[in-house]
């Protein structure tokens, strides 16, 4: 039994130590919407939070997040109203939207540090996620609103 | 079957009507069917006790609480049909797009796209197969609904009119719900107008998408995603050699290790089923399976390129032909010669391709991220020893497609392993094994020839293209008296006034299958025949905007891209140090421009601005088209700068994202979408975008090098990228 802490609830799971966070996550929690992308930290499809820390689920152990409190895009907000989350669809910025929770995610962890990030900054947090349909123009333009409205909420 | 095609040889898009015409016709006419929603979710609810829907038509059902659901026959991979198709219903129909509740149609008849002769979403076809059919019936319903209630209120049914769930006539109105179940035992309304163009609420605008808020908070369902009571988990071993079979293999090793439940021989390799999908692949990694090696044992990429060229010495079939070329070429005063060379390419969707299967009261359902509903029902049926109607196909929303779910070959070992297991199965692909078992794009050596007269003005063009055929493969039938369709695109309509042109395609198989990769064969024409003007441009010694323009004038909707796009882009104005490339495409009823601007130092590239200038004729969501033209670019950027598959021993090298590389964000240049108010049908724009980005780019990379790139990637012809 592993004791960790997902979306605010404590939870105890029953997996073999080395179990990548991912697996946990999708197949014993049900919480799909953190993605399988690559399995080696390549595309960030899997970024969740770990102690508010971006972090690629699908190489980090599960007991190496005993303890400790995990976010998922589940647990981001639970109505959509996370400011990153209100950017993204002022912006319309999915297509597939296969990538997008990772992205989310992402430029979650980012702004929580910085909310006033360059575009250098920008590119720089998010240059491990992939998006093969190509929504990084709008993923670019979404972070800077998403900055101006959790500015706002101050 | 039967493909009425290439009827014209003018250079106009050829007419895929009728392609791969299997399945039954489109079926026309009213479905009366009255039945409950299966689990009951009718909002605000205007009538006591659960809601009845009722089937207006196959795309259209209307609640008795007013609710409008729309069936989306198309499969959601990004390009936005889960929005734009039940636009056009909405439109008709006189309620907002945001309204409407979306789901994904089964498998069936009714659904064939009559462009692809098939349920398939593909070619870019979906709002142009759509554009008469869904608004006609989101038309039909409505007069239905106002026949009904000009008739309670003996009103002329002309001035009533319909808006946001209502039919109104002067100060009286009804809502939807309450005449739906009348509107729909009434005889199939005749005359039925479309509202005109000046009328539109919603086409033509931009809207936003219905599925950007489940995309936002992982609610969105993939087939990866797919969770059923009692479910277990498989990996699927296939032979790391394309074509290579099974031999033999010990499972009984793996059966000890935690969580496995069953190590079982399926029709693509050896699957392990267990509790959960980890447990399963770190047995898979651990069998012992022997593979008895086939014919592409000694397959690689020189002996691939080789036999392409070889090939080429050979005569195609003609495509087209206009004087003679040849006869042209002889008395040009100057000629350019130029063989280009096109990589294989992986799909890459990002969600892996998977299956789940289920086998429940007779019958197998499959939930499966596909774009080819059929197809994937005829696997599974197959598969599941069932007739065709004992499968039911759930779609789900693709984690992108490019194509790659056309191709089926992921159903029928999940089948078989629902069918071994005796529960449900999700059987999952590794990356890995998604990037070494593609249906890649088909690799391409394309000869080209032109002759310029003493004014520089150009005579004669000649094409012979050679590659191996998809639909050879895929569709067989459809291509046995005829030219592949889809490997003769952007280049059948080359449009460049010449008095002699010949085309020919000359098909060449390669020993591994090949698919249908975003936007086919304009990818690998395109290339070719826009870097090849660049080169004859330079050969006239005329500006390569100049050149193309010159030769533009009787087609006017190519030369008004081109125009615009330079005119966009600032073309021969570029800041010091920074150069230019444009290259011009039409293909799936759209027309499009792009200028890339680069500079070069020491060999480093640098990607500045794109530009993009499109006609896709009536826009249905302009902010979509506009995604699909960023998104298209950076798939297309990411092929021409990177991206090959290496094949040794029968072997894909290429295994996961540090060596199949994608773009991104930080290797992102600035682009520019310029859209132009087309005509009055819509043109397709999955794909088109894509197709000209390796030549616009190459083209300027001539300019700043006066290196012709004539095969790709960029990265592997000696600059740093």
């Amino acid at each position: 039994m592993i004791k960790l802490t997902i979306n605010g609830k404590a939870q105890e799971v029953e997996a073999a130590d080395d179990t990548p966070l991912l697996w946990v996550l999708r197949d014993t929690l049900g919480l799909t919407g953190t993605k399988y992308g690559c399995g080696m930290a390549l595309c960030g499809a899997c970024t969740v939070h770990v102690d508010g820390a971006p972090t690629r689920s699908c190489i980090t152990p599960v007991s190496a997040v005993a303890g400790k409190s995990v976010t998922t895009i589940e647990g981001l907000s639970p109505d959509r109203s996370h400011p990153v989350q209100r950017a993204w669809i002022e912006i319309d910025v999915p297509q597939c939207g296969y990538c997008q929770s990772g992205q989310i995610m992402s430029a979650a962890a980012l702004l929580a540090k910085n909310l006033s990030p360059t575009d250098s900054d920008i590119d720089t947090a998010m240059a491990g996620n992939i998006c093969r349909c190509g929504t990084y123009p709008r993923i670019r333009k979404a972070i800077r609103r998403a900055a101006e409205l959790a500015g706002k909420e101050g | 079957m039967s493909l009425e095609h290439l009827k014209d040889s003018s250079g106009s898009d050829l007419s895929r009507r009728g392609f791969l015409k299997s399945a039954a016709a489109v079926s026309g006419g009213l479905v009366i069917a009255l039945y409950l929603p299966g689990c009951g979710k009718p909002e605000n609810a205007a009538t006591s006790g659960p809601a009845k829907m009722v089937e207006a038509n196959a795309w259209l059902r209307i609640g008795t609480d007013s609710s409008v659901t729309v069936l989306c026959d198309r499969s959601e991979m990004g390009q936005g049909v889960y929005t734009a198709l039940p636009t056009l219903i909405a439109e008709e129909l006189g309620v907002a797009p945001d309204t409407i509740k979306v789901e994904f149609a089964p498998a069936g008849a009714a659904y064939v796209n009559a462009l692809l002769g098939s349920q398939v979403t593909g070619g870019s076809t979906s709002v142009r197969d759509a554009w008469e059919k869904l608004r006609m019936a989101g038309a039909e319903a409505r007069e239905r609904l106002i026949a009904v209630a000009a008739k309670e209120w003996s009103a002329p049914p002309a001035s009533c009119t319909v808006a946001d769930g209502y039919v109104t006539f002067t100060t009286r109105r009804k809502s939807f719900g309450e005449l739906v179940e009348a509107a729909a035992a009434l005889p199939k309304p005749e005359n039925i107008q479309l509202i005109s163009k000046d009328k539109y609420r919603f086409i033509g605008k931009p809207q936003k998408r219905l599925d950007t808020g489940s995309k936002v908070d992982g609610s969105a369902q993939y087939g990866i995603d797919v969770r059923l009571p009692g479910m277990l988990y498989a990996a699927l071993a296939q032979s790391p050699e394309l074509g290579a079979t099974l031999e033999s293999f010990d499972g009984e090793k793996v059966k000890t290790m935690p969580g496995v439940k069953q190590v079982i021989q399926t029709s693509s390799g050896v699957a392990v089923i267990a509790d959960s999908w980890w447990q399963a692949r770190q047995a898979r990694d651990a069998l012992e399976i022997k593979w008895k090696s086939g014919p592409n044992a000694k397959l690689n990429n020189a002996a691939i390129y080789a036999g392409l060229k070889t090939a080429a010495a050979g005569k195609g079939k003609m495509v087209r032909s206009e004087g003679d070329a040849d006869a042209g070429l002889k008395a040009a005063a100057k000629r350019v010669e130029a063989v280009y060379e096109l990589p294989m390419l992986a799909h890459a969707t990002l969600e892996p391709q998977n299956c789940t299967a289920e086998f429940k009261d007779g019958a197998c359902h499959i939930y499966v991220p596909t774009q080819a509903q059929l197809m994937a029902q005829a696997a599974a049926a197959q598969a599941a020893g069932l007739p065709a109607e004992k499968v039911f196909v759930h779609t789900t929303f693709l984690g992108g497609g490019f194509g790659r779910r056309l191709d089926v070959d992921f159903v029928p070992a999940a089948v078989e392993c629902a069918k071994a297991a005796g529960v449900p199965v999700k059987l999952l692909w590794t990356r890995e094994d998604d990037t070494t078992h593609d249906k890649y794009r088909p690799p391409a050596r394309n000869v080209c020839s032109a002759g310029l007269d003493d004014q520089g003005k150009l005579t004669s063009f000649k094409l012979h293209l050679v590659a191996p055929s998809i639909t050879s493969r895929w569709a067989p039938d459809a291509v046995k008296d005829t030219v592949d369709p889809f490997a003769i695109e952007a280049a059948q309509n080359y449009p460049y006034d010449a008095a002699n042109v010949y085309i020919d395609y000359l098909q060449h198989e390669i020993g591994i299958d090949v698919g249908y990769w975003r936007s086919v064969s304009h990818a690998l024409n395109c290339f070719t025949v826009e870097s090849f003007m660049d080169e004859v441009a330079v050969a006239a010694g005329k500006d390569p905007y100049q050149f193309r323009h010159d030769l533009l004038a009787k087609q006017p909707r190519w030369q008004a891209v081109l125009d615009a796009a330079a005119q966009k882009a600032q073309w021969g104005r570029a800041a010091e140090g920074r150069y230019q490339g444009i290259a011009l495409m039409s293909g799936y009823d759209s027309y499009l421009a792009q200028v890339v601007e680069i500079s070069v130092q020491e060999q480093q590239l640098k990607i500045h601005k794109i530009v993009c200038v499109i006609d896709c004729g009536q826009m249905v969501n302009p902010d979509i088209v506009r995604q699909q033209a960023e998104g298209g670019i950076i798939f297309g950027l990411t092929a021409a700068l990177y991206d090959d598959v290496n094949i040794v021993g029968g072997k894909v090298q290429e295994r996961n994202f540090d060596s199949y590389r994608l773009l991104r964000i930080n290797e992102t240049p600035e682009i520019q979408v310029y859209l132009l108010e087309g005509e009055d049908k819509p043109g397709g724009m999955g794909e088109p975008a894509v197709a000209l980005v390796a030549p616009a780019l190459c083209n300027a990379i001539y300019a700043a090098t006066k290196k012709r790139l004539y095969k790709l990637p960029v990265a592997k012809q000696g600059f740093t990228v």
